[in-house]
């Protein structure tokens, strides 16, 4: 048995709003894999729930009529692995997903769960930030649109307001189109681990394969909530593509972020593999991107 | 324990096949609610955290740790344990009979769970690569065997059902 004051299950997103808003302090659950076992924990003993997790109209992956992935929040991370839209638009997403926990936790994990967590660790998150995507929350007086870099407001704390729930993670076209990306998790196990770093970086080359059009770099881990390293982005924005250009890319990401010391890692260490990870994403994107440096 | 609502519903889901039905306590998780009101004890109660995998059950044809699961999720779900893997005279299945001959065995604490990920990994009727095989049992962890009998097993019989030859080491 779990130590909950009471389960409250919404039946729409209608009713899950008007729930919040009936139960202000409330937790929502969606898949559970971290809500349950901090219930088990003893951190949320007590906490009444309300569950989302059979609201099945907020699964699943789709284009909206002006190009935007519209992933929705109770979409599981096994899902988005294997959503051909995704594979064919973000293949990064899903490959940084495949990387949560194990695969029953992939199964149960949901992108919008892994998000409102507001953890700097969470394996979307790097990938969502280096997306420039948009956080859909639908309240009382409607649907409100976040960047997700506003979103976060600080480690464990993000912007849904009272009677509010998060509905999707969008990526608008321009966001996406003709980019290639790649994210590293550095962990201690290959399974069932937090990431000591995680990196997510995103190319754009030019037409002719010798320029970079667009380079993108999102950190988690490397500060209290996950972080874009701009520096480093506009080091390669417009440069032709070389061998130097990777290392100048990995180098400039120090100016931006900020990790911390933990029982995890070193900061120095984090430092250090945020230059290697972020080096090594870049080159990894470009290949995929058909360039050479 | 903080004073709680009091709060039942009745839960109806198909288990191994058959359509069931239980009134349970909204508190109870899937483990709960398969080991106590239906004597699914191959279903254990490992670390309780969604860690260790023994608890793993399959839903709707995906693996789930049910110690993390509400009971109350299962409603129109269909739930397959070990128990429903055996046969009408209780004869094991070629998975089972696997981990026998090849020894992946030994406390048994976690063999429910990575045989019901197995299970997954075989309807898929995909093959995979022994990485990528490792990659999918990575959420169970066995104490005793060291894995590799563990992975033996599994191979060897995606091996067989694929009608393929098992190559050789």
């Amino acid at each position: 048995m779990y130590d909950m004051k009471a389960l409250y299950q919404a039946e729409s997103v209608q009713d899950a709003v008007a729930l919040r808003l009936k139960h202000p302090e409330a937790q929502i659950i969606a898949g559970g894999s971290d809500v349950l076992v901090q219930m088990r924990e003893g951190k949320r003993a007590g906490a009444e729930l309300i569950s989302v997790y059979g609201l099945d109209a907020l699964r699943g992956v789709s284009l909206e009529a002006d190009g935007t992935l519209r992933i929705g929040s109770l979409t599981s991370f096994s899902h988005i692995t294997r959503d051909p839209l995704i594979q064919k638009y973000v293949n990064v997403l899903g490959e940084a997903v495949d990387q949560v926990g194990g695969p029953q936790i992939r199964n149960i994990g949901t992108i919008g769960g892994n998000t409102c967590n507001g953890v700097t660790s969470a394996d979307s998150a790097s990938t969502l930030f280096a997306y420039d995507a948009t956080v859909e929350l639908t309240g009382q007086d409607g649907v409100r649109r976040v960047p997700i870099q506003e979103f976060y407001i600080r480690a464990g704390k993000v912007d849904i307001r009272a009677g509010e729930l998060q509905t999707a993670i969008l990526i608008s076209r321009e966001s996406y189109e003709h980019t290639f990306g790649h994210y590293i998790k550095y962990a201690m196990r290959s399974a069932m681990d937090i990431a000591t770093l995680g990196t997510s970086v995103n190319v754009r080359l030019s037409d002719d394969k010798k320029y970079v059009e667009r380079a993108r770099v999102a950190f988690g881990v490397a500060g209290p909530i996950p972080l874009r390293a701009e520096t480093a982005e506009k080091t390669a924005a417009g440069a032709r593509l070389s061998a130097e250009l990777a290392e100048a890319f990995g180098a400039a990401v120090r100016e931006d972020i900020h990790p911390r010391d933990s029982w995890r890692a070193a900061r120095d260490f984090r430092m250090h593999i945020a230059v290697e990870s972020a080096k090594r994403a870049f080159a990894e994107a470009v290949r995929l991107a058909g360039g050479e440096l | 324990m903080e004073k709680h609502l009091t709060q039942y519903q009745t839960v109806c889901f198909n288990l191994n096949g058959k359509d069931v039905e239980r009134t349970v306590d909204v508190r109870a998780s899937l483990t709960d609610l398969l080991r106590n009101d239906f004597r699914q004890t191959s279903v254990k109660k490992g670390c309780e955290v969604g860690e260790c995998g023994a608890c793993n059950v399959l839903i709707d044809g995906e693996a789930f740790n049910s110690c993390i699961y509400l009971a109350v999720w299962a409603e129109g779900k269909k739930v397959r344990t070990l128990e429903g893997l055996l046969g009408p005279n209780g004869e094991l299945s070629d998975i089972q009979q696997a981990f026998v001959d090849e020894s992946a065995i030994q406390c048994g604490f976690c063999s429910p769970g990575f045989i019901l990920t197995a299970v997954e990994i075989l309807e898929s009727g995909k093959a995979y690569t022994d990485e990528e095989l490792r990659k999918l049992l990575s959420g169970h962890l066995c104490r005793c065997t060291g894995y590799e009998n563990i992975l033996r097993a599994v191979k060897k019989t995606m091996y067989r059902r694929l009608g393929r030859e098992l190559p050789q080491e």
